[in-house]
Protein backbone atom coordinates (compact mmCIF):
# COMPACT_ATOMS: atom_id res chain seq x y z
CA UNK A 1 0.00 0.00 0.00
CA UNK A 2 1.74 3.46 -0.96
CA UNK A 3 0.03 6.67 0.37
CA UNK A 4 0.96 10.13 -0.59
CA UNK A 5 -0.02 12.94 1.32
CA UNK A 6 0.52 16.54 1.19
CA UNK A 7 2.92 18.29 4.42
CA UNK A 8 4.04 16.54 7.09
CA UNK A 9 2.73 12.85 7.49
CA UNK A 10 0.16 12.41 10.70
CA UNK A 11 2.60 9.42 11.99
CA UNK A 12 0.10 8.25 14.51
CA UNK A 13 -2.73 7.78 12.51
CA UNK A 14 -1.19 6.11 9.63
CA UNK A 15 0.37 3.66 12.23
CA UNK A 16 -2.55 3.07 13.65
CA UNK A 17 -4.31 2.70 10.29
CA UNK A 18 -2.21 0.28 9.27
CA UNK A 19 -2.21 -1.56 12.61
CA UNK A 20 -5.87 -1.83 12.18
CA UNK A 21 -5.89 -2.70 8.95
CA UNK A 22 -3.33 -5.84 9.24
CA UNK A 23 -3.87 -7.28 12.80
CA UNK A 24 -6.21 -9.38 12.33
CA UNK A 25 -4.65 -11.47 8.99
CA UNK A 26 -2.26 -13.28 11.32
CA UNK A 27 0.99 -11.44 10.72
CA UNK A 28 3.32 -12.05 13.69
CA UNK A 29 5.64 -9.27 12.76
CA UNK A 30 4.85 -5.29 12.09
CA UNK A 31 8.00 -3.49 11.72
CA UNK A 32 7.33 0.57 11.15
CA UNK A 33 10.27 2.81 10.04
CA UNK A 34 9.49 6.55 10.56
CA UNK A 35 11.89 9.37 9.28
CA UNK A 36 11.23 12.59 11.23
CA UNK A 37 12.84 15.60 9.69
CA UNK A 38 16.11 17.26 11.43
CA UNK A 39 16.96 20.58 12.49
CA UNK A 40 20.43 20.85 10.86
CA UNK A 41 22.55 23.30 8.59
CA UNK A 42 19.96 26.18 9.51
CA UNK A 43 16.69 24.49 7.58
CA UNK A 44 13.71 25.63 8.55
CA UNK A 45 12.02 21.81 7.18
CA UNK A 46 12.51 19.71 3.33
CA UNK A 47 10.61 20.14 0.80
CA UNK A 48 9.48 17.24 -1.98
CA UNK A 49 8.74 16.43 -5.61
CA UNK A 50 7.56 13.27 -6.65
CA UNK A 51 7.27 11.52 -10.22
CA UNK A 52 4.03 9.24 -9.46
CA UNK A 53 4.23 6.85 -12.39
CA UNK A 54 7.68 5.61 -11.34
CA UNK A 55 7.35 5.92 -7.98
CA UNK A 56 3.91 3.38 -8.00
CA UNK A 57 5.84 0.91 -10.69
CA UNK A 58 9.52 0.80 -8.18
CA UNK A 59 7.15 -0.06 -5.17
CA UNK A 60 4.98 -2.14 -7.27
CA UNK A 61 8.05 -3.71 -7.97
CA UNK A 62 8.92 -4.25 -4.27
CA UNK A 63 5.58 -4.98 -3.41
CA UNK A 64 6.23 -8.60 -5.63
CA UNK A 65 9.44 -9.35 -3.82
CA UNK A 66 7.40 -8.80 -0.22
CA UNK A 67 4.87 -11.40 -1.84
CA UNK A 68 7.15 -13.76 -2.80
CA UNK A 69 8.18 -13.97 1.32
CA UNK A 70 4.77 -13.61 2.55
CA UNK A 71 5.58 -10.50 3.85
CA UNK A 72 3.37 -6.86 2.74
CA UNK A 73 5.31 -3.52 2.67
CA UNK A 74 3.26 -0.26 3.09
CA UNK A 75 4.75 3.09 2.60
CA UNK A 76 3.50 6.86 2.92
CA UNK A 77 5.51 9.61 1.69
CA UNK A 78 5.23 13.26 1.75
CA UNK A 79 4.54 16.09 -1.28
CA UNK A 80 5.23 19.72 -0.76
CA UNK A 81 6.71 21.46 2.95
CA UNK A 82 7.59 19.50 5.74
CA UNK A 83 8.65 21.56 8.89
CA UNK A 84 11.53 19.91 11.55
CA UNK A 85 10.46 18.13 13.67
CA UNK A 86 7.39 16.60 11.75
CA UNK A 87 7.78 13.59 9.34
CA UNK A 88 8.07 12.90 5.70
CA UNK A 89 8.25 9.31 5.44
CA UNK A 90 6.99 6.12 6.91
CA UNK A 91 7.64 2.79 5.52
CA UNK A 92 6.46 -0.92 7.52
CA UNK A 93 6.70 -4.45 6.34
CA UNK A 94 4.72 -7.43 8.02
CA UNK A 95 5.39 -10.71 7.57
CA UNK A 96 4.45 -14.09 9.78
CA UNK A 97 8.14 -13.89 10.86
CA UNK A 98 9.90 -11.34 12.20
CA UNK A 99 13.50 -12.38 10.47
CA UNK A 100 11.97 -11.92 7.11
CA UNK A 101 10.25 -7.91 8.05
CA UNK A 102 13.78 -7.40 9.94
CA UNK A 103 15.91 -8.04 7.02
CA UNK A 104 13.32 -6.61 4.49
CA UNK A 105 12.93 -2.98 6.12
CA UNK A 106 16.61 -2.09 5.72
CA UNK A 107 17.17 -3.41 2.11
CA UNK A 108 13.46 -1.68 1.07
CA UNK A 109 14.30 1.47 2.55
CA UNK A 110 17.95 1.39 1.63
CA UNK A 111 16.60 1.19 -2.45
CA UNK A 112 14.32 3.77 -1.77
CA UNK A 113 17.13 6.25 -0.84
CA UNK A 114 18.57 4.93 -4.04
CA UNK A 115 15.97 4.89 -6.79
CA UNK A 116 12.52 6.71 -5.81
CA UNK A 117 11.90 8.98 -7.98
CA UNK A 118 11.25 11.88 -5.62
CA UNK A 119 13.44 14.98 -5.43
CA UNK A 120 14.39 16.88 -1.90
CA UNK A 121 14.44 20.42 -0.97
CA UNK A 122 15.97 22.44 1.94
CA UNK A 123 13.84 25.32 2.96
CA UNK A 124 15.77 28.21 3.93
CA UNK A 125 14.44 31.49 4.51
CA UNK A 126 11.25 30.30 3.04
CA UNK A 127 12.88 29.30 0.25
CA UNK A 128 13.51 25.59 -1.83
CA UNK A 129 17.30 24.34 -2.46
CA UNK A 130 17.47 21.55 -4.21
CA UNK A 131 19.41 18.85 -1.82
CA UNK A 132 21.78 18.12 -4.83
CA UNK A 133 24.79 16.86 -2.35
CA UNK A 134 22.68 14.79 -0.73
CA UNK A 135 20.81 12.96 -3.79
CA UNK A 136 21.61 10.05 -5.86
CA UNK A 137 22.14 9.33 -9.55
CA UNK A 138 19.89 7.07 -11.07
CA UNK A 139 21.00 4.40 -13.40
CA UNK A 140 21.33 5.36 -17.46
CA UNK A 141 22.39 8.91 -15.89
CA UNK A 142 24.44 10.99 -18.16
CA UNK A 143 22.36 9.80 -21.61
CA UNK A 144 21.77 12.65 -23.58
CA UNK A 145 24.71 14.84 -22.36
CA UNK A 146 26.31 16.02 -25.47
CA UNK A 147 29.79 13.96 -26.08
CA UNK A 148 32.88 16.42 -25.25
CA UNK B 1 5.66 14.91 -31.36
CA UNK B 2 7.09 13.32 -28.95
CA UNK B 3 6.79 15.44 -25.27
CA UNK B 4 9.69 15.82 -23.10
CA UNK B 5 9.33 16.85 -19.46
CA UNK B 6 12.07 18.24 -17.12
CA UNK B 7 11.08 16.96 -13.57
CA UNK B 8 11.91 17.70 -10.10
CA UNK B 9 14.57 20.31 -9.60
CA UNK B 10 15.51 21.27 -13.69
CA UNK B 11 12.22 23.88 -13.44
CA UNK B 12 11.26 23.98 -17.09
CA UNK B 13 8.27 23.51 -19.06
CA UNK B 14 7.41 20.53 -21.19
CA UNK B 15 8.14 21.09 -24.65
CA UNK B 16 7.44 18.63 -27.90
CA UNK B 17 10.07 17.18 -30.66
CA UNK B 18 10.08 15.71 -33.76
CA UNK B 19 12.33 12.98 -33.63
CA UNK B 20 12.71 9.20 -34.15
CA UNK B 21 14.92 8.14 -31.73
CA UNK B 22 16.85 9.74 -28.09
CA UNK B 23 20.42 10.23 -29.95
CA UNK B 24 18.30 13.04 -32.24
CA UNK B 25 17.40 14.47 -28.79
CA UNK B 26 20.61 14.60 -27.48
CA UNK B 27 21.48 16.03 -30.79
CA UNK B 28 18.76 18.58 -30.63
CA UNK B 29 19.85 19.48 -26.79
CA UNK B 30 23.93 20.14 -27.82
CA UNK B 31 23.33 23.47 -27.48
CA UNK B 32 21.50 24.72 -24.32
CA UNK B 33 24.38 24.93 -22.03
CA UNK B 34 22.47 25.19 -18.96
CA UNK B 35 20.58 22.18 -19.62
CA UNK B 36 23.78 20.29 -20.30
CA UNK B 37 24.83 20.66 -16.65
CA UNK B 38 21.46 18.76 -16.11
CA UNK B 39 21.99 16.17 -18.82
CA UNK B 40 25.19 15.13 -17.34
CA UNK B 41 23.56 13.64 -14.04
CA UNK B 42 19.47 12.92 -15.49
CA UNK B 43 18.16 9.57 -15.85
CA UNK B 44 16.17 9.35 -18.57
CA UNK B 45 12.53 7.45 -18.91
CA UNK B 46 10.43 6.84 -22.14
CA UNK B 47 7.18 6.07 -21.04
CA UNK B 48 7.75 6.33 -17.65
CA UNK B 49 10.34 3.43 -17.88
CA UNK B 50 14.01 4.30 -17.10
CA UNK B 51 16.49 3.34 -20.79
CA UNK B 52 19.98 3.74 -20.92
CA UNK B 53 20.94 3.04 -24.39
CA UNK B 54 20.61 6.25 -26.78
CA UNK B 55 19.49 4.49 -30.12
CA UNK B 56 15.88 3.56 -28.35
CA UNK B 57 13.18 4.64 -30.96
CA UNK B 58 10.77 7.53 -30.00
CA UNK B 59 7.54 7.75 -31.61
CA UNK B 60 5.44 10.81 -31.72
CA UNK B 61 3.39 9.73 -28.85
CA UNK B 62 6.09 9.05 -26.76
CA UNK B 63 6.71 10.42 -23.12
CA UNK B 64 10.03 11.18 -22.36
CA UNK B 65 11.34 12.16 -18.96
CA UNK B 66 14.65 13.60 -17.44
CA UNK B 67 15.12 12.36 -13.98
CA UNK B 68 17.73 14.34 -11.64
CA UNK B 69 19.21 13.07 -8.66
CA UNK B 70 17.12 11.32 -5.92
CA UNK B 71 16.80 11.61 -2.52
CA UNK B 72 13.55 10.50 -0.56
CA UNK B 73 12.66 9.89 2.79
Amino acid sequence: MLELHDGSLHVNTILADWYAKISDKNYGAFIPFVGIVRDEDDIEGLSFDIYEPILKSWFDAWQERAKAQNAYLLMAHSRGDVPNHTSSYIAAVVSPKRKVALSMINDFVEDFKANAPIWKYDLIDGKRVYAKERSHLLQGHGLLKADA
Amino acid sequence: MAKVEFLGPIGRASIEVDIQNLSELKNYFKEDKELQEWLGICAVAINDTLVCEADVPVSSHDKISLLPPVCGG
